[in-house]
């Protein structure tokens, strides 16, 4: 293929997600199934070192760069639109279908971008795209999260367009290639893409927005743009030493506030930060085996996450009920449902022959390989810590604790053959990890299956789901939300707005008395010099006048004569 | 472990028996289940060596016996009892942000 003609593979969705409204229902699914067939077939079409440039102004742009890492985060968001559109045909609206194709084929579009400018409109085709799919849960809830939702990734995306400003005017070139926060424009980049990771302090957005939307909505949400961000940081800023502490902080966050939440797609929304804070600290860390780690934890992470959010979704489809407090026992009327859930349960969990097993450990390999010993320790403590949150958590509490009495039968056909599909990937990757290993973006030279790493493993864990049992009591669920960052802007400001509103409404009160008080004494002053009454409107006699003038001239002669 | 709750709502008819799951009976047999797996778990401590992770630190505790099983344990009993307290300050009615 000449590289000149190299069409964008981002774009094969974005503009086919505007045939989806015009097609009938089985075309359409034909469309939902073969849009990202084309994508993939595009991706690795391209030749490896593809690329189209295009003068702009004084710069130059890439619109199309074909690169590893590109390719890698390519391939699993098109598998994540093919089975998330096979999950969602029935269901879901038009709207939320088109909305969904036009964000997962930006986001292969942000994965192909060899310049800054290109990365940014597709990040911003991205906000808009998801927004739409926030709004398509149909709810006022939804609608208002939405909103919220937008204003932070638009917050993200202007600060964003700053810094690439700024950074083009130090460089000179809209290059997007490894950079170091060093100078104002890369900080300010870093921090958009940080926003999108849901990097604090703004984390919230997460949890706030994705559990709004449809069943299969929140599926789609949950892959791309958290995953796309970590793409942008391990192409833009590997190694940078910050990124650690952030990524440590994004782990124990979701950690902590999963295990306070009692909304089930909350919990999974939380352990999204979790799990893109192991992404991020090992971009930090910076080595060729972390950033293999990244990118392959990336991948399945996108798998097994779609699959935790489908079998949630397919209880919320089938009950209409998304609080733990009111779930439960489900296991007996949706065995399927149940297992799909418990295997996307151990993939997160990193559990031997899961996908999560093979790809998470090389973040932690590489934090002992760098002799960082307190990062290993706090990475082992936390990889408990997701058994504690989202692999046991999640599927104990809807599908096991007490028996909630609610049978719902299993969820439709094309939603099981969607958590088919993802849990067969999950175990095939744990199982067979070397075809995901080959397209990681170093060479790579590890072998998860040891003895030594599988009995660690199990024992960590074993011991995680122990200590799970044992402090059962103290998880009880409550019917209660965890105060965030978000409250600063929902209710801080809000209040602090209601606030001034109110006193300065009062206080315009007051002026506006004191000023109709005051006009409305001059009225009354003219009224008693001018009026009928008034002494200047009064009708003199000529008598008064008479004397009045002999006095003057009385007095002029006096002063005449002194 | 699972005690289970008789909710008089509970719609699914006198007929059906209770899941063997949910029976109290079976509640020993279930911790004791958890117990033996446990137990295995930690069996290969006896007949393997580990290696320091990070031997460049300095750091040996993770050669010493069972290292990973209380440190899982503790670590997780930890961030309950962080998430526990941490509620304390958090926690808000569900309905909090409605107006």
């Amino acid at each position: 293929m000449m590289s000149e003609f190299a069409f964008p593979p981002g774009l094969i969705m974005v503009l086919g997600a505007m045939l989806i409204p015009l097609l009938g229902e089985r075309q359409r699914l034909f469309a939902l199934l073969g849009l990202p067939v084309l994508t993939l077939g595009a991706v690795w079409g391209l030749p490896a070192d593809a690329s189209v440039q295009l003068a702009f102004l004084d710069y130059t742009l890439e619109p199309v760069r074909s690169t590893a890492e590109g390719r890698l985060f390519a391939t699993v968001f098109a598998i994540m639109a093919f089975a998330g559109g096979l999950y969602a045909h029935r269901q879901a609206t038009t709207t939320e279908l088109t909305a969904a194709f036009v964000y997962a084929g930006s986001a292969i579009g942000v994965t192909f971008a060899g310049d800054l400018l290109t990365l940014f409109v597709f990040w911003e085709v991205m906000a808009l795209g998801s927004t739409v799919v926030v709004w398509s849960g149909g709810t006022q809830t939804a609608y208002r999260a939405g909103i919220r939702y937008l204003l932070i990734h638009l917050l993200g995306g202007v600060v964003l367009m700053v810094g690439i400003v700024a950074h083009a005017i130090d460089t000179g070139s809209l290059n997007f290639t490894a950079m170091q926060p060093e100078s104002l424009g890369t900080w300010l980049i870093l921090f958009g893409f940080l926003v999108n990771a849901g990097a604090p302090p703004l984390s919230a957005w997460i949890p706030d927005a994705y559990p709004e939307a449809s069943p299969s909505g929140t599926v789609f949400l949950s892959a791309f743009t958290t995953k796309t961000a970590v793409f942008a940081l391990l192409v833009g800023f590997p190694g940078a030493d910050i990124l650690v502490p952030i990524g440590l902080y994004m782990v124990f966050y979701g950690i902590i506030y999963a295990l306070l939440e009692n909304d089930m797609r909350r919990i999974l929304a939380y352990s999204i930060v979790n799990q893109v804070g192991f992404m991020v600290a090992a971009i930090g860390i910076g080595t060729s085996i972390a950033l293999n780690g990244a990118a392959a934890h990336a991948f399945a992470h996108i798998i097994y996450k779609a699959l935790l959010l489908m079998s949630a979704g397919s209880v919320l489809l089938m009950t209409g009920k998304r609080k733990c407090t009111d779930l439960g026992g489900l296991f007996q009327s949706m065995p399927i449902t149940a297992t799909h859930g418990i295997i996307g349960a151990l993939s997160i969990s990193a559990f031997p022959f899961t996908s999560g097993f093979v790809t998470k450990s090389l973040e932690t390999q590489a934090a002992a390989n760098e002799g960082m010993l307190l990062v290993w320790l706090l990475l082992l403590a936390a990889s408990a810590g997701v058994f504690l949150h989202a692999g046991i958590k999640f599927p104990w509490f809807v599908f096991f604790q007490k028996d909630s009495g609610l049978r719902p039968p299993e969820a439709p056909a094309n939603l099981r053959l969607a958590m088919w599909l993802f849990s067969f990937l999950c175990l095939a990757i744990g199982i067979y990890p070397q075809p995901l290993y080959a397209i990681l973006p170093y060479p790579i030279d590890y072998q998860p299956y040891t003895v030594d790493h599988l009995v660690t493993q199990f024992q960590v864990l074993l011991f995680a789901g122990f200590a799970f049992f044992i402090m059962l009591k103290q998880m009880r669920r409550t019917l209660t939300i965890s105060l965030d960052f978000d409250w600063f802007y929902r209710k801080f400001f809000n209040e602090i707005g209601n606030e001034f509103t109110g006193r300065t409404s009062i206080a315009r009160g007051i002026q506006e008395q004191k000023a109709v008080a005051a006009i409305g004494r001059v009225i009354d002053k003219l009224y008693r010099h001018h009026g009928p009454q008034g002494i200047l409107a009064r009708a003199w006699p000529t008598g008064s006048m008479v004397i009045w003038v002999a006095v003057m001239l009385g007095l002029s002669l006096v002063l005449y004569y002194i | 472990m699972n005690t289970p709750r008789k909710d008089p709502k509970t719609q699914t008819g006198q007929d059906e028996r209770k899941h063997w799951l949910y029976r109290s009976e079976n509640l020993p047999k279930l911790w004791l289940i958890q117990i033996v797996i446990l137990v295995l778990a930690l069996l290969p401590e006896f007949f393997i060596h580990h290696h320091a992770h990070i031997e460049q630190s300095g750091f040996t505790l993770d050669t010493s016996f069972g290292f990973f099983a209380w440190y899982g344990f503790i670590a997780c009993t930890g961030m309950v009892a962080l998430a526990k307290i941490l509620g304390i300050f958090l926690k808000r009615k569900d309905t909090y942000y409605d107006e």
